[in-house]
């Protein structure tokens, strides 16, 4: 898409701010226990003086209310450097969620700390192996005192160790069959155990349990946690474009630089075709997702087709691209010292996350009324 | 913007009073295109009177400046057209190579006679032309092509053949590459000409294709003299008006399927071919998840085109880009006819018959073969590509 003057700054600035603070070898770092923290907090920091944190927040709780556009236009920098921030979880999921709720006053106590990045919150709605987020077996019971308490387990909850706030789906019982609805559990809760299972791409994660935890319902049923899927799923699919982008173009240079039977690999035509038909893949998915994003910023009644469309493609493409930039690194790219890996492990837990490319596919079907 | 919504309120109403209902309904059969031509027979009163409506507002060239038989729209102007034309389902009242490929090259490169002399005719249906550029020994490698002009006093001497030229048989002229310097490096020796085919020494001969149909023929010239001034731009200069023409070529392709599968959603097609499972879902499931999945890359690919579009009208190069869009597009249209005929089964297989319009799926699948060969091949797109926008070092 053409980008607006505003939209323009907003993607230099992000350029900038992640060129200068982010760097995938913080990865190793965090994952070699280097850095004791489970996501880049200097960067984060950093992210949230400039605003970026507060993106989606409404100007009246502190944030830029930049709208979906915008967080991709963030999401795919980040992606490019492989931010290890809490950006999705936090201020992504959480603050649409939070922004869709029907308490002003969690909005009031939430929104502004996330914005500042005083807080961080996540979203907890996955349980078992897939992604099938609409019939939890974690149920809400309400209890005497007017509070409500959780019972159940959650997998893969991203950002869950450093989080203040989770907002967890569970079944209300009230048989109303409008499909789950958010609770909002604070960190240190009474019967939540939080399990850190750091995944494949170093990111943190948690399994946590929930036993008669206490909670407080956000009061907007489904809509809240759906408007707060599709935003996650879209900028989603904007990180894994800037993943398949930097993988790409650091194929590119090599195909440029690695000679082998006296030139230079990238005039072979068996790797060049390879090269241009991925090019034309990823140029597609940034196309796909970005217009996706524009089409939640303006609600247009195709964006619940076109959100699920731009994840399973961008999963996809960043999969292949990574895949592809592996192979043709030939062993360099097998290295751990080499950076491509890092890159194809993200782009395996971004794809996976919300929903992979099977599940959201079928959502696509599914929109289209087959 | 407020004059674009006054401009689109104009068109509108006028669309409405002037196109003729048959001229709305959707494009059946090859008789349903308006090719146009000195032999053009019309197939109804409304294809006739809707050419001669649109051509007096110049709205059959849009674009084309008014003097030369177009209405001078801005791309803007030419989008709201268009928008509207396809909310009632117009039907594009006449179009052949001409449109799509002479009238660009002419207004960049033609001399003012030869502007005036060809522009109006086109836009008025009245000429139709056929391209030739493909040769028995020179497909993709095109610059190597032997048809030659010798040049005379006041005219040229053309003797070769040329292959692949659509509807050569049918069409009143041709526009064609041929080489007027054999010694030159092989681009440099090529030259762009305008010829009659009534031109005595031309004759053609239609080719089979697998799709039992002949759009394309083999043509031959035995000492064809054609006049000096149907020479377009410079001597020798030909090649520079083939590529900008390839290019521009590419650049048209859109996101619309042609033929039988325009409009038409492949997933409501399985659903009423298949029939419905117990959620009213496509009842077969793998089939289903392969049709999402070429939906899926469709969208991808209309969002890839409109960026590119968009582009473009901002002043943004394309380029080599269209490269792009020529391999993916036509590479998506072979998916979705290879999609369409598991879809429809048996039936497809049909190649003769009432319900199948004489054989309709299986001969467009058949045709949409030719996609990624025709207009430079899948693999000279990648070549394009990789050279013109990757970079990539030659082989």
């Amino acid at each position: 898409m053409l980008l607006n003057d505003d939209q323009s700054m907003l993607a230099d600035l992000a350029a900038r701010l992640f060129t200068d603070k982010a760097d995938p070898d913080t990865v190793r770092a965090i994952r070699d226990g280097r850095i004791d923290s489970g996501y880049d907090q200097t960067l984060w920091q950093a992210m949230g003086e400039a605003g970026l944190t507060g993106i989606l927040v409404p100007e009246a709780h502190g944030g830029m209310d930049f709208g979906l556009v915008g967080a991709g236009l963030v999401a795919r920098e980040a992606g490019r450097r492989l931010a290890m921030t809490p950006y999705v979880s936090s201020a992504v999921l959480a603050a649409t969620a939070l922004g869709a709720a029907d308490d002003d006053a969690l909005r009031a106590r939430w929104l502004p700390a996330l914005a500042d990045a005083r807080a961080i919150a996540t979203l907890a709605c996955d349980e078992g192996r897939h992604h099938r987020p609409h019939d939890p077996a974690t149920r809400a019971v309400a209890g005497g005192d007017g509070g409500w308490h959780l019972q159940g387990e959650k997998t893969l909850v991203s950002d869950a160790a450093e989080a203040d706030l989770l907002l967890v789906s569970a079944d209300d019982g009230d048989g109303d069959g409008d499909g789950p609805c958010l609770f909002a559990v604070e960190a240190g809760a009474a019967g939540l155990t939080i399990e850190s299972t750091p995944l494949l791409d170093s990111r943190s994660c948690a399994r946590i349990t929930l036993d008669r935890t206490p909670a407080q319902p956000l009061g907007a049923g489904r809509p809240a946690l759906d408007a707060s899927l599709r935003a996650g799923r879209a900028v989603l699919a904007a990180e894994l474009v800037g993943i398949a982008r930097e993988v790409f173009a650091r194929t590119l240079g090599y195909l440029h630089e690695r000679r082998q039977f006296g030139r230079a690999i990238g005039s072979f035509q068996a790797l060049q075709h390879r090269a241009a038909h991925l090019s034309v893949e990823i140029e597609m998915a940034e196309a796909l997702a970005f217009r996706a994003l524009e089409a939640c910023d303006r609600d247009e009644p195709g964006a619940d087709a076109m959100v699920p469309a731009a994840k399973a493609k961008a999963a996809a493409v960043a999969r292949v691209a990574a895949a592809e930039g592996v192979q043709m690194h030939g062993g360099m790219g097998m290295t751990d010292e080499f950076d491509i890996g890092l890159f194809m492990k993200r782009a395996r837990a971004a794809g996976h996350t919300l929903g992979g490319d099977r599940y959201c596919t079928d959502a696509f079907a599914r929109a289209r009324g087959y | 913007m407020a004059e674009l919504e006054a401009w689109r309120m104009d068109v509108r109403d006028w669309l409405a009073a002037n196109c003729p209902d048959a001229m709305r309904e959707p494009v059946r059969s090859a008789d349903d295109h308006v090719w146009g031509g000195r032999r053009w027979v019309f197939s109804s009163e409304a294809q006739r009177l809707w050419l001669e409506r649109m051509a007096a507002k110049g709205w059959t060239a849009p674009e084309w400046p008014v003097e030369y038989g177009g209405a001078g729209l801005s791309p803007e102007a030419h989008a709201v057209l268009r928008e509207e034309m396809a909310r009632i389902g117009a039907r594009t009242p006449v179009s052949n190579f001409g449109f799509w490929m002479l009238g660009p090259a002419l207004l960049k490169f033609g001399s003012e006679a030869q502007k005036r002399r060809h522009l109006p005719a086109i836009a008025r249906g009245e000429i139709r032309w056929c391209q030739g550029y493909s040769e028995p020994g020179a497909g993709s490698d095109l610059a190597s092509l032997q048809t030659r002009a010798e040049a005379h006093d006041d005219h040229f001497v053309v003797n070769g053949r040329k292959i692949w030229t659509s509807y050569a048989d049918r069409a009143d002229c041709m526009f064609c590459l041929v080489r007027t310097d054999p010694d030159a490096r092989k681009q440099a020796g090529i030259s762009f000409l305008l010829l009659d085919m009534e031109s005595e020494g031309v004759s053609t001969r239609p080719i089979q294709l697998i799709s039992g149909e002949s759009p394309f023929c083999e043509t031959f010239f035995d000492d064809v003299s054609v006049p000096q001034e149907n020479l377009v731009g410079e001597l020798n200069q030909g090649w520079t008006i083939a590529k900008y023409l390839l290019t521009h070529e590419r650049e048209n392709i859109g996101g619309e399927p042609p033929g039988l599968l325009k409009g038409r959603d492949l997933g409501a097609m399985a659903l009423a071919a298949i029939g419905a499972d117990a959620e009213g879902r496509i009842d077969e499931p793998s089939l289903r998840h392969d049709i999402a999945g070429l939906e899926i890359d469709a969208m991808a690919f209309r969002a890839l085109v409109d960026d590119v579009r968009a582009r473009a009208e901002a002043g943004q190069g394309v380029g080599a880009r269209s490269a792009m869009l020529k391999y993916y597009g036509t590479e998506l249209n072979k998916r979705r006819y290879d999609l369409m005929m598991d879809v429809m089964g048996a039936e497809a297989l049909e190649w003769e018959g009432e319900r199948t319009h004489g054989g309709q799926y299986a001969r467009e699948w058949l045709r949409s073969k030719g996609n990624s060969i025709e207009g430079g091949t899948s693999e000279i797109m990648l070549d394009i590509v990789a050279a013109h926008v990757l970079e990539l070092p030659r082989g």
